[in-house]
């Protein structure tokens, strides 16, 4: 067990690594940065001075290990245009990407898992139908629609919920969050269904081809002629079945949920990580590029982790067999 | 006088409809298991073997559904149950033990969650009870450090200990009736013994009937009391398993055992039945066995014969028919004693341009072609001398 999670240590600090090289080369690639830091009156020599203290004429090794050191300890250096620590950036952004990211996840769960659940049992019932019907247009909208027809709804023709903004925050100090007041709370809603609607209905539909293939297995049948109740036999012992592939898109999908929640952000002139980014993308600001590429990869790895971790709790079948291979 | 019946089926008939009409699985079989007995159930795959165990214990897959006759459970008519008082009685009343050891038992739970679950689920015993049971049931079916072991994984343990806790589900609420499916095919050969007399002695030692359904005539001759004989969903013979296996009646059952290898045996080749069992949608009428059946003669090609008793077994052949004269002076089972071999391969069916159908296609020529094998005198068709 401990060898194991060791093993997945060790890979995910290459994964690390592989896409600390990536962002380290954009700074090399994308431009001379010391064009970005100075203005035009400049001399050459005052250039080359900077060029010098900013260690840009170090060995290509001792730069890359440089910026690996500093961003192990959340330094990311400069932003450009704001001329503020990017992680200091990051780190004001981040809340309201997180707990968006979080609820439409959630979301996502709580309303994909019973209905998947429920199309599952009973195939043949017209609202099954209806679910999976409506799940194809969650699934094939694209999310910027979703959120447009959604603000068009409930913004602005029924003025029920604000259309864009995080409402009122509470500052925790370290964190602000939306969570503890209605108007926060309300600003929440459109984004996180935006946001979750195409993974709700990917788990919704996940949940039920597994449950339809668990049904069908033998110890189904077994618990069935054994005389259990059929509440236990769906939600014991055939929904757990189907919880292992479940746990698996929901950690992909919450990794890329908090990647690509640009889009929403922008819908919904949210203030995250990605609107932020799509700043940074106008503007050639390649410290808050590299340092949300390194963010967005040590999350996707966590998350990973974590679900390699769940496996084991849900399935003893792993805990076994996981440390020989 | 004896107490009535555990379990008695009346004229059970299962249908399956489909998009191409109705297919009758199970065609109006009938039979008694008594208290204690052990009732053997062996056919080819697709006899409808598994599904009579099936409808029994009320588990038919959906489109499947029984479309008559009655099943009748201690006396009491189960077949019309509402679905949760047929819950209470599988488990309860009527144990299942399936095929596949390996896919029987979710593999993620502990044997002994699974074993507690199943006993509070029917005697409504406490955690403490339940648990001391489920370590008496183990220790029963020959599990050592029963107490140890149920905290284990279904994975843990091997095939054959796999079967041994299945058995011990299936007898866990001490229930009348044992269904068993053939319990040792998907075991090892070596284990399949153990596993049949573990079955048998605890059947025996909590009281209960059993229905054994298996292709392995062996484990019948062993451990059955009678024997049922099913051909296309129907019950061809059955009665007492000594006659059954040593005097079989029914040409089909004749077939069966000629198709057994013998230890003493000094055939050098196995005699077989020629051609299939009929596709559901193709059985001929009259006996669902005369296009194979080397006896077969007019009546068996028109009309469907019923039970015969044929001293204490009932044989669905017209050759038992007590009505008909003369009686075969020849019961098909004496060729075996005789020097001379009933050649069942001089049975001939005529070309077969599609083999999926052969048995429509070889049934209506031989009904209708003349100059057949059959409508020369049975005497030259039916014995032929091995040089």
């Amino acid at each position: 067990m401990i060898g194991f999670i060791v093993r997945r240590i060790v890979q995910a600090i290459v994964v690390m690594l592989v896409v600390a090289l990536i962002s380290f080369t954009m700074f090399r690639f994308v431009g001379d940065p010391v064009n970005q830091m100075v203005g035009v009156e400049t001399t050459p020599a005052e250039r080359a001075a900077l060029r010098d203290d900013l260690g840009l004429n170090d060995p290509v090794p001792v730069q890359f290990w440089r910026f690996v050191s500093d961003a192990a300890q959340g330094d990311f250096g400069v932003s450009y245009q704001f001329k503020r620590p990017v992680a200091e950036l990051l780190a004001a952004r981040m809340p309201a990407t997180l707990e968006l990211s979080f609820v439409s996840a959630l979301f996502a769960l709580l309303i994909g898992i019973p209905m998947g659940v429920y199309t599952g049992l009973k195939r043949d019932h017209w609202l099954s139908k209806l679910f999976l019907s409506v799940s194809l247009i969650g699934i094939s909208l694209p999310t910027f629609l979703i959120g447009i027809l959604l603000i068009f709804v409930f913004a602005v023709n029924l003025q029920w919920l604000p259309s864009f903004g995080r409402g009122q925050v509470v500052d925790l100090g370290f964190w602000t969050t939306g969570l503890l007041t209605v108007s926060g709370l309300k600003a929440l809603i459109l984004p996180s269904i935006t946001l979750g609607l195409f993974q709700m209905t990917l788990i919704m539909r996940l949940v039920r081809a597994e449950m339809l293939e668990v049904l069908r297995s033998d110890y189904i049948r077994f618990a069935r002629a054994r005389g259990l109740r059929d509440r236990t036999i769906n939600f014991g012992h055939a929904l757990k079945n189907t919880l292992v592939p479940v746990i698996t898109i929901t950690g992909l999908q919450l990794g890329s949920v908090i990647a690509f929640a640009i889009i929403t952000e922008t819908v919904f002139q949210w203030p995250g990580m990605g609107l932020l980014f799509l700043q940074a993308v106008q503007n050639v600001d390649i410290p808050i590029m590299a340092a949300y590429l390194l963010m967005i990869a040590f999350l996707f790895v966590v998350i990973n982790l974590l679900v390699d971790l769940l496996y084991v709790v849900v399935d003893p079948r792993i805990r076994l067999t996981g440390p020989a291979a | 006088m004896e107490a009535g019946p555990v379990l008695s089926v009346r004229d059970l008939t299962v249908e399956f409809p489909t998009r191409r009409g109705t297919l009758t699985a199970i065609d109006g079989i009938s039979f008694d298991i008594a208290p204690g007995e052990v009732l053997g159930v062996v056919g080819e795959s697709g006899a409808g073997k598994s599904l009579t165990g099936t409808s029994i214990i009320g588990l038919l897959d959906p489109p499947g559904r029984i479309a008559g006759g009655e099943i009748h459970l201690e006396g009491r008519r189960i077949d019309n149950l509402p679905a949760d008082a047929m819950r209470t009685i599988r488990g309860r009343r009527i144990g299942t033990v399936f095929q596949d050891p390996l896919t029987s038992l979710n593999p993620l739970y502990t044997i002994g969650r699974q074993l507690t679950e199943t006993i509070r689920t029917h005697l409504g015993l406490g955690r403490r009870a339940a648990r001391d049971k489920a370590i008496a049931l183990l220790t029963e079916v020959g599990i050592p450090a029963a107490d140890k072991r149920l905290n284990a994984y279904p994975h843990q343990f091997s095939g054959g200990m796999r079967q041994r806790v299945v058995i011990a589900l299936a007898l866990a609420a001490d229930p009348v009736l044992v269904v068993a499916d053939e319990p040792t095919t998907a075991l090892d050969v070596s284990v399949q013994a153990q596993i049949i007399n573990i079955l048998k002695r605890m059947c025996r030692e909590h009281g209960a009937s059993v229905m054994l359904i298996t292709h392995d005539m062996g484990v019948i001759a062993e451990t059955a009391d009678r024997v049922a004989v099913m051909y296309a969903g129907r019950i061809a013979e059955i009665g007492p398993v000594s006659d059954v296996v040593k005097r079989p009646r029914h040409p089909y059952t004749v077939g069966l055992m000629g198709a057994i290898p013998r230890r003493e045996g000094g055939e050098r080749r196995l005699r077989q039945i020629p051609g299939a069992m009929p596709r559901l949608d193709a059985i001929p009428p009259g006996c669902a066995f005369n296009p194979r059946c080397p006896e077969a003669f007019a009546r068996c090609r028109l009309t469907r014969p019923g039970p015969m008793e044929v001293d204490a077994s009932h044989v669905a052949c017209w050759l038992y028919d007590p009505d008909a004269t003369p009686t075969p002076d020849f019961p098909p089972s004496e060729d075996d004693e005789g020097d001379t071999e009933t050649e069942w391969q001089t049975y001939t069916p005529p070309p077969d341009p599609d083999p999926q159908h052969a048995f429509t296609a070889s049934g209506e020529a031989l009904v209708e072609g003349p100059g057949r094998a059959f409508d020369l005198p049975q005497s030259d068709w039916r014995k032929v001398t091995r040089p």
